[in-house]
């Protein structure tokens, strides 16, 4: 939930739908079957979100890797709202010559209508200048008037609700890791109510760092920035989500993921949003954050806070260093222009140590996972590969501290931290398997006094 | 922005301070509540714009300065044969960047607090206005249901 991440590309929400739905149907079967539906379902998961990467990031290649992805069809949309907009304010123009006395709103909804029609007649024409446009639309004047139909984009945009997503599959893989048995309801109250929550801490947080973000390329077109959205609009956004978002999660879930996910959004809103352009102790309490979602996903699950919980928010938190560290060493002018106080700016060596030495802290963790009855042995070794790649990949950062290094490393996070949570989850070890075990043992003792007994 | 427009206007963001200006719509019957509102929307916005564009003017300034000099010391000039203007590459900005930030640390510290105060000021003022409205509004509906 970071605000200066960017470029985490969306998981596939409907898939985990998906995998959700052919779970109920697949309940009376026994639990290998099920964990093979949803294996199925988490690999076509990776394959969609993994060509979804390509195409996001091969558009981006050419500008700064520090640009938020934004995917192709989102900016043809916003050209084409924007010429709305254009016209919209010829027809205003036309009214005032044509010096007929006619009432504002009236004006406008005529020009809207006949605004369609002369879309229709130029729409081949504006396709062609869309893209040309667009950098144009951008130097003329807005109205600050709040449309409906532009309102849901805008508070997906202040929400940042792809990087809501990406905590919301978190929070679920934390769910699917607890060792007991899956319960649909409580997994989609969990869900929602991290999203929810999620949703809140990100708009709260555009809500803090308008003229920052103004000065930052990544950022310059959010919501809030481009007057598209009233602060108090933000505000009540925010309230309207984090609060039935908090008591959903106490009242439907349980008290202590509730606890844990209104800390969160404290976390995220009040210390690491301030503590930004304070100090780079940011960058830990950053990971922090990062790091809850799955915790709060396995306390649903069970409703205490295991070794196990505090294991995968472990891998998160780790996982969160080589991620930022490396997206952070390509925006280091803008931090510094901007007054924000990372790492890479101003201890450069330490941000690279950090990364590397937290790689290695994932081979550790990933190691601990079968002594704590969460995975089997199998887990360690599979996931070796991909541990020692980024750990390859972060040693190589460490050394040779340039662009080419920070974008590898970057990323290779980006597929490694799905990839792993993948891989611990085919690993996990069966709560049926135990139970299986203990059934066994207790009719091999029946049979035996059976034939005990005459 | 249209003579005629009755809601407030945002423009292109500003060359130097990067903030997008805004042109607001006074009312003819305007409370004094508004007012204060608007009054202090125009503060924050004149007060962000110098600090910005104070800021970022310094910024290039100084990163120009340090190219200069460091393109000196290494015996090379601002432009090289073709005409290009030569620059260096990351690592060597990298102290220049981290230079800046350290200098305008308090500057920086100072603005936050000043920013933080006039976004909840505002935004406490939006709320006033907006609960203000909408009373007014309700009284209105009433009185058009009773009549």
């Amino acid at each position: 939930m970071s605000a200066a991440r960017s470029c985490r590309p969306p998981r596939a929400l409907a898939g985990l739908f998906v995998g959700c739905l052919r779970n109920t149907g697949a309940r009376q079967i026994p639990c290998r079957f099920v964990h093979l539906y949803h294996v199925g379902s988490y690999r076509l998961i990776t394959f969609q979100y993994f060509s979804f990467l390509k195409r996001m990031y091969v558009t981006q290649c050419n500008n700064d890797l520090s640009q938020r992805a934004k995917p192709k069809s989102d900016s043809i949309v916003s050209a084409f709202h924007e010429l709305q907009q254009l016209d919209q304010e010829k027809k205003v123009v036309h009214e005032i010559s044509s010096v007929s006395p006619v009432h504002q709103s009236w004006s406008e909804m005529s020009s809207r209508n006949e605004l369609r029609e002369m879309k229709s007649a130029a729409e081949t024409e504006d396709s062609l200048i869309a893209g040309g446009a667009e950098s144009k639309e951008d130097r003329q004047w807005k109205e600050m008037k709040l449309r409906l139909d532009d309102l849901p984009g805008i508070l997906a945009r202040l929400s940042k609700i792809k990087l809501t997503a990406l905590v919301v599959s978190t929070a679920s893989a934390g769910f699917a890791m607890a060792p007991v048995p899956f319960e649909l309801t409580c997994f989609l109250l969990a869900s929602l109510g991290t999203g929810l929550a999620s949703c809140a801490a990100n708009s709260i947080n555009q809500f803090f760092e308008v003229p920052f973000d103004s000065n930052m390329n990544r950022t310059k077109n959010r919501p809030l920035v481009r007057g598209q959205i009233s602060p108090l609009l933000a505000v009540c956004f925010a309230a309207s989500c984090g609060i039935p978002g908090i008591a959903l999660l106490t009242l439907g879930v349980n008290p202590l993921t509730g606890a844990l996910g209104a800390f969160n959004i404290f976390l995220y809103t009040c210390c690491y949003t301030p503590l930004k352009r304070m100090s780079i102790a940011n960058t830990w309490v950053g990971a922090v954050v990062g790091a809850i979602p799955p915790v709060m996903g396995w306390t649903a699950a069970t409703g205490s806070l295991d070794a196990g919980a505090l294991l995968l928010g472990g891998i998160l938190y780790s996982w969160q260093f080589p991620h930022f560290n490396a997206l952070s060493w390509g925006l280091r002018e803008d931090y510094s222009r901007g007054g924000y106080c990372m790492m890479s700016v101003t201890h450069p060596g330490l941000c690279r140590r950090v990364a590397l030495r937290h790689c290695l802290a994932l081979i550790g963790l990933s190691t601990v996972a079968p002594v704590l009855n969460i995975t089997t042995w199998t887990f360690p070794i599979i996931s070796l590969p991909i541990n020692l790649y980024i750990s390859y990949l972060g040693f190589r950062f460490y050394r040779d501290a340039d662009r080419s290094s920070s974008r590898k490393l970057f990323f290779c996070s980006l597929w490694h931290l799905p990839m792993l949570l993948l891989v611990m989850f085919t690993c996990k070890k069966s709560v049926l398997e135990k139970e299986d075990k203990g059934e066994l043992r207790g009719e091999s003792h029946e049979m035996a006094m059976e034939i005990r007994l005459p | 922005p249209p003579a005629h427009s009755r809601s407030d206007w945002i423009g292109p963001p500003d060359k130097h301070s990067n903030l997008r200006p805004i042109i607001f719509y006074v009312p003819p019957e305007e409370s004094a509540l508004e007012r204060r509102l608007r009054e202090a929307r125009q503060e924050a916005q004149a007060s962000n714009q110098r600090f910005w564009a104070r800021h970022n003017r310094a910024f290039r300034q100084e990163k120009e300065e340090f190219i200069y000099s460091r393109l000196k010391a290494k015996g090379l000039e601002m432009r090289d044969e073709s005409g290009q203007k030569a620059t260096l590459n990351a690592e060597e900005m990298a102290d220049f960047y981290k230079d800046f930030l350290r200098k305008n640390f308090k500057k920086h510290l100072q603005y936050n607090r000043d920013w933080y105060k006039h976004n909840f000021r505002i935004t406490f003022l939006m709320g006033q206005v907006a609960l203000v409205r909408a009373l007014r509004w309700l009284r209105r509906r009433k009185k058009n249901v009773e009549q």
